[in-house]
């Protein structure tokens, strides 16, 4: 974290300078990355999107016009329109909101869940870390989208339980990401430092261990947002996330999957959406990790 | 004269290592006091067996491996090596407290000072967050800080060695303790800040009388702080006392390898001394002297039996055979070590 020269001569800056915070820190370095920049707007506008997307889209999600079916791009329908004549633009705009719903809400429940779990096994060691890892393990073992697959059949196929799947697989990412954190963290002087004042566990654990393990979650779940939406939409393509006929992109893949000699656009526009959210979250996830932990980088 | 009440009274300590290659004792056998106002320094090569003393005293010894294996700590007449975890957390940073060697790394990077100084306050309930802060303020004041109320909002990494050591003290200070544990406090700082440090450290104590257990290597800090010694070797104390009189009368024969080994500016001597040999790993003498082996006025007594601690004086006493009575007449070995 920042230069060390500079650190070491608090004594000679001017006392009017404002007091950085790590976290002014990283947004400084975060500001001056264009790419990240980048990855950044293509979140927003996703968001954006979501939102307002009743306002955006000019046709409702199921709205059929038989007459215009499998229209190719124009003025009228932007994307075109798919085999019941529904516009595909539409569409996509709704499904943004579920793409981002379920990327977000999947990441969220993994990195509390995996959070807990990673830093209880890091902290307290011994026979708790042993099992806590093991499962981990056995979990990483599955290919995740077979470990999806595998809890989506026993759930039953449906948007939410496709969210609920890609949360679990995604557990053991940060669990193990903060239990080696918490593992190096554990180790600073500034926590022996803690208990020697007389600070209990739980309180080390929530306002010394946790926070200084925090860099890696917000990276991890920005990056993890990513593989999320994409998982949401393999699942969907195969069936067993979101029913047709909700605006999934994935879904909306793979009902039109037949007409890709006939109608490519059918297929393009939501492939394009599923490519840019993803893209945006990568980039957006990297310039997160540049700004708050150079050292992380590989 | 100060009063002569105990502080902390630490009886026949034994610490235990349990690694792999089994157990490894780190402290064995140790007994030493701190009177309440006073400056006690503890010296020692490193791996004697310093820290871990200090660590049982705060209950932190990491466990496992560690463990407090025999002996008693009583802290104000309370047996601390029975308490229970609770009671420590209670005792910890309340009547105990402690600073380590590397300031750099002893706060937390994302809270700023005042966050973490309140902390210490807000844990032993204190007073409400207000009184915290003022307080705070105090402290880092009596510290010699310049420009507290500001320094509150600032992060460690905008202040220097020098600076965070003051802050570690400060929170160390904050609840008054009646013993203070700095271990080896200077040691990673510039020797122009370590003179200061010392001074800081020296004032508080008789300022606010807390008692400060001064563990470190170095000589020098003994001499400019402490009232009394003592000095370890191998995990057993081989020698305590006044500080002016070790310094004037150095008795056993490590002691004497350790003062010689400081180095004067006033001479250019041609050769520094040192004690011939390393610190023998814990756990590997299991007979007789554990200095013996270093040792040039070993004689086969040493390599058999362990020495006991002989009182050679008010106050002072030496684990050497070289002050057994019955030694000094047969050998007169005690005027070779002197001469």
């Amino acid at each position: 974290m920042g230069e060390p020269a500079q650190r070491l001569e608090p004594a000679n800056k001017p006392p009017q300078e404002e007091t950085i915070s790590p976290w002014k820190e990283a947004w400084r370095k975060f500001r001056k990355n264009k790419i990240a920049l980048v990855g950044t707007s293509i979140v927003f506008f996703f968001i954006l999107v979501a939102i307002f997307a009743p306002l955006i889209a000019p046709q409702g999600i199921n709205e059929q016009d038989l007459p215009n079916r499998l229209q190719p791009p124009s003025a009228d329908f932007w994307f075109g329109t798919d085999d019941f004549g529904r516009d595909i633009f539409s569409r996509v705009v709704f499904g943004a909101r579920l793409s981002l719903t379920v990327g977000f809400l999947a990441v969220v429940g993994s990195a509390i869940v995996g959070s807990m779990l990673g830093i209880i096994a890091g902290y307290y060691g011994k026979w708790v870390d042993t099992i806590i890892s093991r499962i981990f393990d056995i979990m990483l073992a599955f290919p995740s989208i077979l470990l999806a697959i595998a809890v989506v059949s026993i759930l039953g196929p449906s948007l939410r339980n496709a969210l609920i799947a890609i949360a679990i697989i995604n557990i053991p990412n940060f669990g193990r990401l903060i239990r080696s954190r918490v593992l190096s963290v554990k180790e600073e002087e500034y926590i022996m430092a803690a208990k020697a004042i007389g600070m209990s566990d739980s309180r080390i654990l929530f306002s010394h261990v946790l926070p200084n393990s925090m860099t890696p979650i917000i990276v991890q779940g920005s990056l993890a947002i990513a593989t999320a939406i994409l998982e949401a939409a393999a699942l969907g393509f195969l069936g067993l996330g979101a029913q047709i006929p909700e605006p999934e992109w994935g879904a909306m893949l793979a009902a039109s999957r037949a007409l890709l000699v006939q109608a490519p656009w059918t297929l393009f526009f939501p492939g394009l959406a599923i490519m840019l959210a993803v893209l945006g979250f990568n980039l957006m996830g990297d310039g997160l990790r540049d700004a708050l932990d150079p050292k992380m980088k590989t | 004269m100060k009063t002569q009440e105990k502080v902390l009274d630490v009886k026949g300590l034994r610490v235990s290592f349990f690694t792999d290659e089994g157990e490894v004792p780190a402290v064995d056998d140790i007994d030493f006091y701190v009177r309440e106002g006073e400056v006690l320094g503890i010296v020692g090569e490193s791996g004697c067996g310093k820290s871990v003393t200090s660590l049982s005293v705060m209950g932190l010894i990491p466990s496992p491996p560690g463990k407090i294996i025999g002996g008693e700590i009583k802290l104000n007449g309370e047996e601390l090596t029975t308490a229970s975890e609770k009671r420590m957390r209670q005792i910890r940073g309340n009547d105990v407290a402690m600073i380590f060697q590397e300031p750099m790394t002893s706060l937390n990077p994302l809270f700023t000072i005042g966050n973490q100084l309140m902390d210490a306050m807000l844990i032993h309930k204190m007073g409400n967050k207000k009184q915290a802060k003022q307080r705070s303020i105090e402290m880092l004041k009596l510290v010699g800080l310049p420009r507290a109320e500001e320094l509150m909002n600032d992060y460690p990494h905008q202040l220097s060695g020098g600076m965070r050591q003051r802050v570690m003290i400060a929170m160390a200070m904050v609840c008054n303790p009646r013993l203070l544990i700095a271990d080896e406090p200077t040691t990673a700082l510039d020797v122009t800040i370590q003179a200061q440090i010392l001074k800081l450290m020296k004032d508080l104590n008789t300022k606010m009388n807390t008692a400060i257990m001064m563990i470190t290597h170095d000589l020098g800090v003994v001499a400019e702080t402490c009232e009394r010694i003592v000095v370890m070797y191998a995990g057993k104390v081989v020698e305590t006392g006044p500080a002016v009189e070790i310094f004037k009368d150095p008795q056993h024969p490590y002691t004497r390898g350790l003062i010689q080994s400081v180095p004067d500016m006033r001479y250019k001597k041609q050769r520094l001394y040192s004690i011939p040999g390393n610190v023998p790993k814990p756990g590997s003498i299991k007979q007789g002297c554990r200095f013996a082996d270093r040792c040039e006025f070993a004689f086969d007594r040493c390599r058999q039996e362990d020495p006991p601690l002989y009182q050679t004086a008010e106050g002072h006493s030496t684990r050497c055979f070289l002050f057994d009575e019955k030694e000094e007449t047969a050998h007169d070995n005690r005027n070779t070590v002197k001469s």
